[in-house]
């Protein structure tokens, strides 16, 4: 189990990678993002992601999915105040090979509270080629393993 | 063919819609992308920093998109009733500054709003501007759940 004082600065979580499978980016674009690139290849093909292409929600999504996979399910998280920013680089086509890594920006402990510590991250998930399709920066809260003196 | 700038007024705020977060969709979305216990369970959830099941910061995301998508729809279907075409939005380069004020209980109603702040072109890109909006929500109580600035490609 990983507590506040397991993230230093400089560790990196590496993800396992997913593939894109292309009802699965239709199911997700069918219920919250139905724009005719997320959910048909012809569509997709006269947009300028140039095929059928994830919504941007669902890659940040499987982020999610990708950073509990490599280390936050098994984590004292609890939870997270917000985004810094996230830059949807380059499109996510079906087919696509997804994989990443979190890096530990930064760790402190909470002002407010004893048992949290506050940790940033920044997350780049990329594709087969290495590029990388989404780019952000978030904090996450955790449980101390030893309460501080705040 | 209005652009965005001349179609909507800066720091107007434009309700789009609202969702309900039921336990059931709160789950079902967690389970795919957000297996927190928090997420997942009522009980293990009222242990947590949350003290009760809430749904998934993407899931709250999602909404917005869903609300903004059935918006935007509307908007294009009444504009061409008077005869006009609704700015040609394309797809998003990202978001910045995003909070989850508060979380989102099962059995909360988000309603979700758009104010538009600004519009710039893009000069390595001829045709495309890109536009910066606020996007919120907010739940059945008037709290504030949810901000984000978000950037909208157009062409023009």
């Amino acid at each position: 189990m990983l507590y506040f004082e397991d993230f230093s600065e400089g560790r990196r979580f590496d993800y396992k990678p997913v593939e894109m499978k292309p009802t699965e980016m239709i199911a997700f674009a069918s219920e919250f993002d139905q724009q005719p690139m997320h959910l048909d290849e012809e569509a997709g093909k006269r947009s300028i992601l140039g095929g059928l292409a994830a919504s941007g929600w669902h890659t940040s999504a499987l982020g999610m999915r990708m950073m509990l996979d490599a280390f936050m399910g098994n984590s004292t998280s609890q939870g997270s105040p917000g985004i810094d920013f996230m830059d949807w680089r380059k499109p996510v086509m079906s087919g696509d090979i997804l994989t990443g890594f979190s890096l530990v920006l930064e760790a402190r402990r909470s002002n407010s509270k004893p048992d949290l510590g506050i940790v940033r991250f920044r997350n780049e998930v990329t594709n087969q080629a290495g590029e990388p399709v989404a780019v952000s920066e978030c904090s996450v809260l955790f449980r101390c393993r030893e309460k501080g003196k705040a | 063919m209005m652009t965005m700038e001349e179609f909507y007024a800066a720091r107007l705020k434009t309700t789009i819609g609202s969702l309900v977060f039921t336990a059931e969709d709160i789950i079902r979305f967690a389970r795919e992308f957000d297996p927190q216990p928090f997420h997942l369970d009522a009980e293990a959830a009222r242990h947590s920093l949350f003290g009760g099941l809430c749904a998934s910061g993407w899931h709250t995301c999602a909404g917005w998109m869903q609300c903004f998508v059935r918006f935007w729809k509307n908007e294009q279907r009444r504009l061409a009733a008077e005869g006009l075409r609704a700015p040609n939005l394309g797809p998003s380069p990202g978001f910045r500054d995003l909070k989850w004020l508060k979380p989102v209980y099962a059995g909360d109603t988000v309603t979700y709003s758009v104010t538009f702040l600004e519009s710039r072109t893009l000069t390595s890109k001829p045709g495309w501007r890109i536009n910066t909006i606020l996007c919120e929500g907010e739940n059945q109580h008037g709290e504030a759940v949810i901000r984000f600035e978000s950037k909208v490609i157009e062409f023009v």
